[in-house]
């Protein structure tokens, strides 16, 4: 059953890469729109054939591991910058109330700003190199595990609580074998967002403004007006994100054993 | 020297969202255990039997009166007692010998000698094999039995225990029952066990306290046990002396019971 699903995924994405170069190649059919002009579909929307010599020559001639490359390192910086952030303001204000009533309405108004705006003022501290992106990026991821570890611990089973109190843990032990892992299963739970926002992050950063990352080739391209390349960054990147998010389960099923889900439960 | 005297003890709780005042659970309680004692106390449903727990585990401070753990009134957290809670406790992130061997690592215990007798403890308790499983891959007596091992490994003096068998089917729960009793009769300690089940509690101890319908629960009799020990729980509910106790201890607390039930019902159709 697996398997054929497979096959029929793979079917389906070869026929919509059919059907877009059949619409949009000059003279292969009989043009549906813009029939006075019968370039203009492949200027808007390219054509599937060159996008895919595009990225072949990227690998073999191998400029695109360096962008590759760049955009992997700010993915992963602002990742784990921001994670570290969340998780230790979000088990701060977890476990202090006071602190979690002063800085609410900060913290509220922070979350609800569109903070992609920020990326201009971000190239202006820290410049064109990686270190915006990151920023940037870190900004995205942070409030993802912020709010995840805040409910973390939130929720913990006072019941949980109690019971390692009266097998006489202190106060640091508390935090380090209840809330803390308590709250890096919050963490793993929301890794396929902040990843993913990471990612995005770096990419909307280099598109902004850089020179180096996969980001920074679809800008170009697009200043030359070059659909195809653009495609071809696209298509780069989303396989990226793909691999990325593979990645990012491995590690989830190794890291959280512990947590029951529907089809592992066992009992005995 | 009783091993914990409850003296006058009352709580009394502010009731959250009710500006009309407050909720006292147990009012002027007045107890001791002695030590090697097995008493389990009996009530209605909702009469505050976990609120007394919880005061004698120094989890919570009673509004006024007095709770004094072999002689010394009671400051903070009861270190010398366990607690076996009701609902699941835990850590679903470690497994089942890490779970045992916790209070041990708390007690910064070297890690070799930790491992070392949480097996030994995890096998004392039928789950030898099973170290390595976490919480969700258990069953619900086998987590019982992961909290049981988990308090005793620390060797306290007192145990409470909070109805640490009702989600359990019966056969399950005799089977933990007479283990317990094994595992008590070994070196015995002070209990306090919690129930609503009056079997449960005829059957396993030295001493059955009978507490009133809520509010201001307080105990309204005590009756003593004398069943021989060693006993099985199963079969000693068939003797004739076990029938007699039961009929006396439910004649007095049947009063009781109704008078619960039908504020529970009042509440809900109020």
């Amino acid at each position: 059953m697996r398997r054929r699903i497979w096959v029929w995924q793979l079917l389906l994405l070869v026929a919509i890469f059919a059907v877009w170069q059949l619409m949009t190649q000059p003279g292969l059919v009989p043009p549906l729109f813009w029939r006075d002009n019968p370039e203009r579909a492949a200027f808007f929307f390219g054509e599937p054939v060159k996008m895919f010599r595009v990225i072949w020559q990227w690998f073999t001639d191998g400029t695109i591991y360096l962008h590759l490359w760049v955009t992997l390192e700010e993915t992963v910086l602002a990742f784990v910058i921001g994670s570290a952030l969340g998780l230790a303001m979000g088990l701060w204000l977890g476990l202090s109330p006071t602190a979690s009533a002063l800085l609410d309405p900060f913290i509220t108004a922070m979350n609800a700003m569109p903070r992609v705006v920020l990326a201009p003022i971000f190239m202006v501290w820290f410049g064109l190199d990686i270190g915006s992106k990151v920023a940037l990026g870190v900004t995205l991821v942070f409030f993802i595990v912020f709010f995840n570890v805040y409910q973390g611990v939130k929720e913990v089973s006072p019941v949980v609580v109690s019971n390692t109190i009266m097998l006489g843990a202190n106060r640091r032990q508390m935090l380090r074998t209840v809330y803390l892992p308590s709250a890096t299963s919050w963490v793993f739970s929301s890794l396929h967002t902040s990843v993913g926002m990471a990612f995005v992050g770096a990419v909307v950063g280099e598109y902004l403004g850089s020179a180096r990352g996969v980001g920074y080739l679809i800008a170009q391209a697009e200043g030359a007006f070059d659909i195809n390349t653009v495609f071809a960054g696209i298509l780069v990147l989303t396989a990226f994100a793909l691999l990325l998010d593979f990645a990012v389960t491995r590690v989830e099923r190794r890291l959280l054993v512990w947590r029951p889900t529907q089809s592992e439960t066992e009992q005995l | 020297m009783p091993a914990i005297e409850f003296d006058r003890v009352t709580c009394t709780f502010a009731a959250r969202g009710d500006a009309r005042g407050s909720y006292t659970a147990v009012k002027e309680v007045t107890l001791s255990i002695a030590e090697g004692e097995f008493v389990s106390v009996v009530g209605p449903t909702g009469c505050g039997k976990s609120t007394l727990l919880n005061v004698a585990a120094g989890l919570l401070r009673p509004s006024s009166g007095a709770l004094r753990v072999m002689g010394q009134p009671l400051a903070g957290i009861n270190r010398k007692a366990g607690y076996m809670f009701q609902a699941e406790a835990l850590m679903p992130w470690r497994n089942a010998l890490d779970n045992v061997t916790a209070g041990l690592e708390f007690r910064g215990v070297a890690r070799e000698e930790a491992r070392r007798r949480g097996t030994e403890w995890l096998a004392r308790v039928g789950l030898a094999g099973f170290e390595n499983r976490y919480p969700h891959q258990l069953s619900g007596g086998m987590r019982k039995r992961v909290s049981l091992a988990q308090m005793l490994i620390l060797d306290p003096q007192i145990v409470l225990m909070d109805e640490p068998f009702s989600a359990l089917d019966v056969q399950t729960r005799q089977l933990m029952e007479n283990e317990l009793l094994e595992l008590w009769s070994a070196d015995r300690k002070s209990v306090i066990f919690i129930t609503h089940d009056l079997e449960e509690a005829i059957s396993l101890s030295d001493r059955v306290v009978v507490l009133s319908a809520g509010p201001a629960t307080h105990p309204i009799g005590e009756f003593t046990i004398d069943l021989p020990r060693p006993r099985d729980v199963s079969e000693i509910r068939m003797t004739p002396r076990f029938i007699e106790l039961h009929d006396r201890i439910w004649h007095s607390m049947k009063e009781e019971v109704l008078k619960g039930y039908a504020q529970t019902r009042n509440r809900l159709s109020a």
